[in-house]
């Protein structure tokens, strides 16, 4: 086998897209974050994109076959990490969600992300029939189900649910039975009730101001409102780069962060919302290419998992920003500000380059 | 490596069949989800722009009341005795309710509050509108600005407002004439037409009331930038707050500070005024309430007590307080019988100390000492003779009485210039009649003409009687605002020998050797006076009780005036239970007439008293500002307060 890969074959076209939703990240991330305490953001970001450009090439020249044998380690790694940051990781935020890495914080659930799309792509790679069977399913459902269930205990309600796209998919492209599907729904709605017995109170209060905004107007109904507000009355043209009222004097929650696309719409207006999401609509369309052009069906996993974690970061959170669903603390993948949602993307990316590198190999 | 190659091939088995039409479909799902975001944001951003432009306007700029300082009120020199300071109110911003609850125990401890009585204060406004913010604290210190500036963050539901409190001359001086402010209650906000928000200051009494529209003022407008935790980020527009007019009083704090003095501790009331204009110099009402405990707010038992207190603090006893005059009711007598000549001016009577009308005997003031002996007009008003006076009103009959009485003012509003003026009453036939459906006793003539049974006045209308009858029939309506338009004025058609006769007579209560007033005359000022002693209850019914009990005393009249005729002061003080007139009430007229005096003399030789200049009244020096004015009024002690220090000045370590 010929392992000698040239640069010409890497996706420039998507590392383009990807850079531009990036650079109005940075651009977003300074506006609103200049004038004030936490000036200097769009800085860090770009170190964090630096580094994850780095990891993305690193990551594409390792054989994605090489990555997905290990997939049982990586698994077996990903759980200890699990449990290892419910009992000594860092709380912050009333979560514990972190653990210390060379001087800065990284969620360990990000990299398990990462970890569950290589052990799905393996492990539907390995099902050879053209109908997913039932017990594949339900072992599919378990292998996603421990880490699941860990990183709800952190809490982490956001990530946790970003794991659930990735099995549909997954079991989607498998050769899902639709007798199946039908039946899980069932099982879904009929399970609501428990599931929401064990959420936790603020989750609770978050779906519950979804659902009655009007009666929580200073809590997470407050924020929703606060940025419809923003995002409304940007209009069309937008107010402007750095002169969004909502933005500038702080009305919009963590707005260089989970809220930037309010940010973003209120000072660049429905134009602004039009470049970003249609980059977004790229960046997917993209990756579906790169899967559909893939060697094998492990390929094609690999690069559907990441399409599926993705496309659930941007639907979640645009959805949330224009009040469509609930707060769920999910970022907009590369715009957001955050080192290791940022690094899990890029590595992400990494894993689509390393399966259209070798689309020829053989 | 060769047997990682292997393990490789072995679990992929090299499938490179891909579901192309589910990845398709994967496509059309991408495109589906971007389109139906993109509908979500041409909905707000598009659509429905307008409306959340407004409220992202609302959310930016805040438009902060300015509020109008009241306008103060100065005596007639120009001395300040009702002013304002600026102080903060702490407000309690209600929107989320969830959070109030939360925070109220780190705010009630943090502003020294009870969290009982801040529970209690939600409760009891929970009707109003939530975005309506309540004062919590009226006056905050400067720890409470410290803890709300330190805490905006994390509870962000505590603002504060500049107002300006009301502040008056402490210990209930002039407070009954002053009166007082409040929030304004509910039925003024409706009634106003929009000129009053819940939380305005009014007049809620006195002058206060009285004058309010040119005492607000015109709040001003700031609207500024807020960010999301309420703090100022930059500021658009302020309209200016138009301060309330300032009211200069006739009030003399000279006098009133005498008068304020005198009346200490005793209840009743005190009015001096100038008949030739119907300035009011002093104006007192004891007990009084400190106007400054309602400035901030008044608690509940506050009130409680003093609406139940049975010295009635609430009640202003020159205006309100309608009560028998006793012998000063002879004025009347008189008057009505010198003008009517029934009987004749040369009738006269003989007192043995007692008469009998209508089959029942009536006793004279002096019963059981001796009689009056011979009386005529003259005689009978320096003695103050009830025998005397008993015989003119037997033959002239209730509704003459009633006439004059009227003619002099009594059973009628003054119309001076303070809310809630009553107007006494004066009896008649057609008024029994009316109110009780009965005839007029005779027996009934026989004590209204020495100021008892049904006949009741105040004592702003005793001074305002005496004034206008000495002036010759000349009425001016009694105010307290100095420059107060179309004073009114009433004239009554009142023969100048009778004026002469009845003003000698009061000459002769202070000035003879026998008149009722002889001790309190003063030398080089014709001080005129007539003093009276009204029973409270019957007198069968005070020997039952045990007789001397303060609570059955008389209640003790005095009106004296200065010169005779075309007086320039007039002054009527009552001090309810004091006993007997002229030593109770005649004192503290005679002190009041002398300082008048006093002052004029000084002002006459170009001497002004100490100090003229307009106090600010910045609260230590309130009490050092009573001590100059003292000192102002009374020269010998001001000269010995001068002296003493210079004798005991120690010489000054250099």
């Amino acid at each position: 086998m010929n392992e000698t890969t040239g640069t010409r074959d890497y996706d420039w076209w998507l590392l383009a897209i990807v850079a531009a939703i990036c650079a109005l990240g940075v651009v977003e991330i300074y506006s609103a974050t200049h004038g004030s305490v936490l000036v200097g953001m769009h800085t860090k970001q770009i170190r964090w994109l630096v580094i994850g450009f780095v990891l993305m090439f690193v990551l594409s020249r390792i054989d994605y076959h090489l990555i997905m044998d290990q997939a049982p380690i990586l698994y077996i790694v990903g759980i200890s990490a699990l449990a290892a940051v419910l009992l000594v990781g860092h709380t912050r935020f009333g979560a514990k969600r972190w653990i210390p890495v060379m001087g800065e914080f990284l969620q360990v659930s990000e990299l398990v992300k990462l970890i569950i799309i290589i052990v799905l792509a393996r492990f539907f790679a390995e099902v050879r029939t053209d109908e997913l069977s039932l017990q594949d399913l339900i072992k599919a459902g378990l292998l996603v189900g421990i880490p699941l269930v860990l990183i709800l205990k952190q809490p982490d309600l956001g990530t946790a649910l970003v794991l659930m796209p990735m099995l549909i998919v997954g079991a989607f492209l498998a050769g899902l039975q639709w007798k199946h599907a039908a039946v899980i729904i069932l099982i879904g709605v009929l399970m609501l009730p428990v599931g929401w017995h064990f959420l936790k109170p603020y989750q609770k209060e978050r779906v519950t101001s979804f659902l009655h905004p009007e009666e929580d107007a200073k809590g997470s109904g407050y924020q929703v409102l606060q940025s419809k507000i923003a995002v409304g009355s940007g209009g069309f043209w937008g107010k402007g780069f750095g002169n969004g009222s909502q933005n500038q004097l702080g009305y919009i929650p963590v707005r260089y962060s989970d809220f930037i696309m309010s940010a973003w719409a209120e000072e660049q207006g429905f134009k602004g919302v039009l470049l970003a999401l249609g980059l977004y609509m790229a960046l997917l369309l993209r990756l579906v290419q790169n899967a559909q052009r893939a060697k094998d069906r492990a390929g094609m996993f690999l690069v559907m998992g990441v399409t599926a974690a993705l496309g659930f970061h941007v639907l979640v959170n645009v959805a949330m920003v224009i009040g469509a669903m609930p707060v769920t603390g999910i970022p907009l993948p590369l715009m957001s500000y955050g080192g290791s949602a940022t690094l899990f993307v890029f590595l992400a990316i990494g894993l689509v380059m390393n399966v259209r590198l070798r689309r020829f190999v053989n | 490596m060769l047997a990682r190659r292997f393990r490789v091939s072995y679990w992929f088995g090299n499938d490179n069949r891909l579901p192309q039409e589910r990845l398709a479909a994967a496509s059309y799902v991408i495109v589906g989800m971007i389109t139906i975001l993109l509908l979500g944001f041409w909905k707000l951003q598009v659509i429905d722009s307008d409306k959340y432009g407004v409220m992202a306007e609302r959310n930016r700029v805040r438009s902060i009341p300015i509020i109008a300082p009241r306008g103060r009120m100065l005596d007639r020199d120009g001395r300040v005795l009702v002013d304002n300071y600026p102080s903060f109110s702490v407000l309690l911003l209600r929107d989320d309710m969830a959070a109030v609850e939360k925070n109220l125990p780190a705010i009630a401890d943090g502003l020294g509050l009870s969290l009982d009585d801040l529970k209690e204060q939600l409760s009891n406004t929970g009707a109003l509108p939530k975005f309506q913010p309540i004062v919590i604290k009226p006056e905050a210190t400067p720890g409470d600005v410290a803890f709300i500036e330190s805490h905006r963050a994390d509870i962000p539901l505590l603002e504060m407002l500049m107002v300006h409190r009301r502040r008056y001359l402490p210990g209930g001086f002039m407070s009954h004439a002053s009166g007082y402010v409040g929030e304004v209650s509910e039925q003024q906000i409706e009634a106003s037409n929009g000129k009053y928000r819940p939380g305005d200051v009014a007049g809620k009494s006195g002058l206060e009331r009285q004058y309010n529209d040119m005492l607000v003022g015109t709040d001003g407008m700031r609207r500024v930038i807020v960010n999301s935790v309420g703090k100022e980020m930059g500021h658009l527009s302020q309209q200016e707050a138009i301060p309330g007019k300032q009211i200069q009083l006739t009030i003399d704090y000279d006098l009133q500070q005498i008068a304020e003095e005198a009346l200490a501790g005793k209840k009743g009331a005190v009015v001096a005024l100038d008949p030739s204009t119907g300035e009011i110099l002093a104006f007192v009402s004891r007990p009084a309430p400190d106007p400054n405990d309602f400035a901030i707010r008044v608690s509940k038992e506050e009130w409680l007590r003093l609406n139940t207190d049975p010295d009635r603090p609430l009640l202003n006893r020159v205006t309100q307080a309608q009560l028998a005059p006793g012998s000063v009711f002879k004025i009347v007598m008189a008057t009505a019988m010198l003008e009517e000549k029934v009987p004749p001016e040369n009738f006269t009577t003989f007192c043995p100390g007692y008469a009998t009308f209508y089959g029942r005997q009536f006793k004279c003031w002096v019963y059981g000492k001796a009689g009056h002996g011979v009386m005529d007009v003259h005689n009978a008003i320096v003695h103050s003779c009830d025998v005397f006076f008993y015989n003119i009103g037997m033959r002239m009959g209730i509704d003459r009485i009633s006439k004059y009485a009227k003619m002099l003012g009594l059973g009628a509003r003054t119309g001076i210039d303070l809310p809630s003026e009553e107007p006494g009453l004066v009896p008649s036939e057609e008024w029994v009649q009316r109110v009780f459906h009965r005839k007029w006793y005779p027996g009934e003539t026989i004590s209204v003409s020495i100021g008892q049974g049904a006949v009741i006045v105040t004592p702003i209308q005793v001074a305002s009687m005496i004034g206008g009858l000495a002036s010759g029939g000349d009425f001016k309506q009694p105010h307290l605002l100095k420059d107060l338009q179309n004073v009114g004025e009433r004239r009554v058609n009142i023969s100048d020998s009778t004026v002469e006769k009845v003003t000698q007579g009061m000459y002769g209560v202070v000035n003879e050797g026998g008149g009722t007033a002889a001790a309190i005359k003063l030398q080089g000022i014709e001080f005129c006076g007539k003093s009276g002693t009204a029973q409270v209850i019957g007198e069968n019914a005070k020997t039952r009780f045990g007789k001397g009990e303060k609570k059955f005393n008389n209640n003790a009249w005095f009106v004296g005036y200065a010169p005779r005729r075309d007086p320039e002061i007039v002054v009527a003080v009552l001090v309810e239970e004091g006993g007997h007139g002229a030593s109770a009430s005649g004192p503290i007229v005679r002190d009041i007439i002398k300082a008048y005096y006093d002052k004029k003399a000084k002002k006459g030789q170009g001497q002004t008293t100490v100090e003229f200049k307009r106090y600010d009244l910045d609260g230590d020096s309130r009490e050092q500002i009573a001590e100059q004015t003292k000192r102002a009024v009374k020269p010998e002690q001001a000269a010995a307060a001068a002296v003493a220090p210079v004798s005991e000045e120690k010489p000054r370590p250099e």
